[in-house]
């Protein structure tokens, strides 16, 4: 198993960090932080970029986090045409983790403040694919 | 950013976009991510491009005029672009540039023309603070004083660069060493830099992943 139903369009079956996949099918968005020097990235990563150990933990990302920056993507890239418009922004959670993500279609345009709060959260597709996506707190 | 680039595409008979644009005819442009706007964007192109690298007693015997490569510099950076210590530069681009100019032991200042990855119009902003053509936050004055303009201070992208060139991903870096060795060889008729001696080349790989700086002499 692995990220063959992530997303609208999923580029890749196999990853050296495929559990994130089994943690999203079960309602958790987790990642990763290094047990050797002690970074953490989203998207998980299963080798440090920092310090190269491959010896890592996963965690939940929970609670709230602040809308850093975002894009209204009126044209979307080959695949996701028939998804746009959509609302990409970054986020940042507990750690200084940022993350980019899609907007949920229960925040509209007119009510996103930069620094605003957002929670993360699983969210499934048509055709039994899974992502992820912030919402409104 | 790209009034200028449309000024000095419409010369360049090998550019996909040679009309010149007006700042209105960018501003009511429809917005395709925002806040770019179509003409904030460069255009899918198909291309290819050749460089005959040769040894230097070779390279005497088959041009007049050699140009000598004396400054390089290559980095990378995560795949990721939002874990990144910043998202107003290129870390890869600040490292590659700080090889290419110790390498040839010349500062910002010495270059006298410049070809930058201006893949969108902000990309080549950046480009001017990454390479230390202007003081980070200030690559907005440069342009907005016309000191990228072919008789500035810093002469930058002056063939149109890629959004009047189009961008064939793999093609564009050998365009952008084509220009500046025609600007070395004072050969570039349509927008030639007075005088120029040293000449730079700034190319981006995927979204920052990749940085390649290279600095040329006549």
């Amino acid at each position: 198993m692995g990220f063959e139903n992530f997303g609208t369009v999923s580029f890749t079956a196999a990853a050296k960090a495929a559990d994130f996949m089994t943690h999203l099918e079960a309602g958790k968005v987790m990642t990763t932080r290094c047990r050797n020097c002690g970074a953490s990235y989203f998207p998980p990563k299963a080798d440090c970029p920092a310090c190269l150990s491959s010896d890592v933990d996963w965690f939940e990302i929970k609670g709230q986090g602040k809308l850093n920056t975002y894009t209204i993507v009126n044209y979307g890239p080959t695949g996701f045409e028939n998804d746009a418009p959509y609302i990409l922004a970054l986020g940042e959670f507990e750690g200084g983790i940022q993350i980019l993500a899609r907007l949920g279609r229960d925040i509209k345009p007119d009510d996103i403040k930069v620094g605003m709060s957002l929670a993360i959260s699983p969210v499934k597709l048509p055709d039994n694919r899974v992502a992820y996506e912030f919402n409104k707190v | 950013m790209r009034v200028k680039n449309s000024h000095y595409g419409a010369a360049n008979p090998k550019a996909t976009y040679r009309k010149e644009l007006g700042l209105e005819d960018i501003l009511n442009s429809e917005v395709i991510t925002s806040p770019l706007k179509k003409f904030d964007c460069c255009a899918n192109a198909d291309g290819a491009s050749c460089i005959i690298v040769a040894r230097g007693d070779v390279a005497k015997g088959i041009t007049q005029v050699p140009i000598w490569i004396i400054g390089l510099g290559a980095a990378t950076d995560t795949m990721t672009m939002a874990g990144r210590k910043s998202l107003t530069g290129l870390e890869c681009a600040q490292e590659a540039g700080k090889q290419a100019y110790k390498m040839a032991g010349l500062k910002p200042q010495d270059i006298d023309v410049a070809e930058v990855h201006d893949c969108f119009t902000v990309s080549e902003i950046l480009a001017y603070e990454d390479l230390g053509f202007a003081k980070p936050g200030e690559g907005v004055g440069l342009i907005e004083d016309k000191q990228t303009y072919a008789d500035g201070k810093i002469p930058v992208n002056v063939d149109g660069g890629l959004l009047s060139k189009g961008h064939p991903i793999g093609a564009t870096g050998g365009s952008q060493i084509r220009t500046i060795v025609r600007q070395l060889r004072r050969q570039a008729t349509e927008a030639q830099v007075k005088g120029a001696e040293v000449g730079l080349v700034h190319n981006i790989g995927g979204i920052g992943q990749y940085g390649n700086v290279t600095i040329l002499r006549r």
